[in-house]
């Protein structure tokens, strides 16, 4: 079946499960580099169109936050449709903090139907970090459990009842992993969960602490993991050394001393912060299982370019368009 | 047991208002043990309102003290009916399944005098915890005795989230990360082999939004 051929049946094409831009970036060969977009809390578009086409040319696929931190936001799936407009893909973020398997699952369908093709699916950060901390929360289900739902709509054709879709959603199913989380032991355990629930790529917590996300890696590797999925890195870039000092205090992160020093040290905090960025991109890539680079500069969004420039990531490789639309 | 809490005073006093003669019911069971609702804690709140109304310069209150083995059982509840009657309003200290047994049963106003909590128990004086969430259907045998869906602040089902640090949660430092505890129990025990398998989404019909939950034991019926 021709990629075309495959176009006019809505299916991805050969060997891909979805046919997103982020799937056939690895199924080449290529180092992936995304990068993330936060809604803003109103409904203008403006920001989210503006640093969609900024990053056009300097990433692979952009996230879309889902309420991220708990505070209400404009839709992870209607900012998705912004950034396509502006010629980017997206991966449309989604937690079980807001939603019930029902609306989830409408949502995946709504999403597949506005072209969306990679989803990351998550928990969610606790409703009581956000502006809305007297809200209920659902986790109706978990981030694995939706991992599970969505391949089974994708493989099997069938919704969490086992009732079957007729033009189901084919998405490429993204998880994070959080390398500097507690119980460390347990953490490629749960990453192997991951995979086995249908998990086809991994966007990690931030890594400042190599050391932490290297002896991660090596446990990842030992158990075959990252030959099964794809495993980018998260980065975030620091703007100040007090910046960077608030980080380390963020529950689930870990950010080595010297670093904040080296931050305070510099006559120039924001140009160190993203060279501290872009060195830790370098080194990432080295890292045997490591598959791409996630750059989260949320509210800093314009310094990506440089630090994909920086990092000798350019020029992003280019596929035929996809015209798969169901 | 079920753990209970007393409403702030003036919150309870302010119900009262108009009121002269109230009825006040304690429970031996689960209010009694952790201090809300037990005899001697009726004896204080009737004295507390009372003062309260003397202070106010109102018309005087009248409390008639009394406290029944349980509420959440008819036997019990149903003998205070005529005393119910004698009175312009019932408080009950039992928790919210006592307020409705005898808001069922009497006939009468009730208003209840405590918060309910939660099923806990106390980890050490003067201080109790939630345990069970009520969910029906039981899943301790699979989590070392520890329940994620009370434990764990998102209830997950397939291990900790990316916030557990240092043996905490990630909503606050005071709350211990259920899933650590789990995962320390299981290593412990050595049956981590039950953190690999991937748990499937819960039936919550057993838990909530399906109305009232019944137990129908046959086997009991008359």
């Amino acid at each position: 079946m021709t990629e075309a051929s495959a176009a006019v049946t809505g299916q991805p094409g050969p060997q891909l499960k979805s046919g997103s831009h982020l799937e056939r970036i690895f199924e080449a060969g290529h180092f992936a580099v995304t990068a993330e977009i936060g809604p803003p809390k109103s409904v203008s578009s403006k920001s989210i169109r503006e640093h969609a086409a900024m990053l056009r040319d300097y990433v692979d696929a952009v996230n879309l936050t889902d309420n991220q931190t708990a505070i209400v936001r404009l839709s992870s799936i209607a900012a998705a449709v912004h950034v396509m407009s502006e010629g980017v893909e997206p991966v449309v973020q989604i937690t079980c903090r807001d939603r019930n398997r029902i609306a989830i699952q409408s949502d995946l369908l709504g999403a597949y139907s506005l072209g969306v093709r990679n989803l990351l699916c998550l928990s969610g950060d606790h409703q009581v970090f956000g502006n809305h901390p007297g809200s209920k929360n659902v986790y109706d289900i978990d981030s694995i459990q939706l991992i599970a739902a969505v391949r089974d709509l994708r493989d099997r054709g069938v919704f969490m009842s086992g009732e079957k879709c007729r033009y189901s959603p084919r998405m490429f199913i993204g998880a994070a992993a959080n390398p500097f989380a507690d119980p460390f032991e347990y953490r490629a355990l749960r990453l192997a969960k991951k995979v086995a629930a249908g998990a086809d790529f991994i966007q990690t917590q931030a890594v400042y602490d190599l050391e932490r996300f290297e002896a991660w890696m090596g446990m990842v590797r030992d158990m075959g993991l990252h030959e099964r999925v794809k495993i980018i890195a998260g980065v975030v870039p620091a703007k100040s050394a007090a910046a960077l000092r608030y980080v380390s205090t963020v529950p689930g992160m870990r950010v080595p001393e010297r670093l904040i020093d080296r931050i305070a040290g510099a006559a120039d905090q924001a140009a160190e912060g993203v060279k501290i960025c872009a060195e830790t991109v370098a080194h990432l890539r080295e890292i045997e299982g490591v598959a791409g680079v996630h750059i989260m500069a949320i509210a800093w969004e314009k310094i990506v370019p440089d630090i994909v420039q920086q990092a000798g990531l350019l020029p992003r490789p280019r596929f035929e368009a996809r015209t798969d639309a169901v | 047991m079920i753990v209970a809490e007393a409403k702030p005073l003036a919150e309870i006093y302010a119900l009262l208002e108009g009121k002269k003669k109230v009825l006040m019911v304690g429970c031996k069971e689960c209010v009694t043990v952790c201090q809300a609702g037990g005899e001697k804690e009726v004896g204080l709140l009737a004295a507390a309102l009372r003062v309260k109304r003397e202070l106010a310069g109102g018309p005087a209150l009248e409390t008639t003290e009394k406290t029944v083995q349980r509420q959440c059982d008819p036997e019990y509840v149903v003998p205070l009916k005529a005393l119910a009657a004698e009175h312009d309003l019932v408080i009950s200290m039992a928790c919210g399944v006592g307020v409705q047994f005898m808001a069922e049963h009497l006939g009468a106003w009730v208003i209840p005098a405590l918060n309910t909590k939660f099923g806990g128990g106390s980890v050490e004086q003067g201080i109790w915890e939630e345990r069970c969430g009520f969910c029906g259907d039981c899943v301790l045998h699979l989590t070392g005795g520890i329940c994620p869906v009370a434990r764990c602040s998102k209830s997950l089902f397939n291990g900790p989230c990316g916030g557990s640090h240092d043996g905490k949660c990630e909503v606050s430092d005071d709350v211990a990360c259920g899933w650590q505890l789990i995962f320390d129990r299981l290593k412990a025990t050595g049956r981590l082999d039950l953190l690999t398998e991937v748990r499937p989404p819960k039936d919550w019909q057993t838990s909530r939004d399906g109305g009232p939950r019944r137990v129908v034991r046959e086997d009991l019926r008359l």
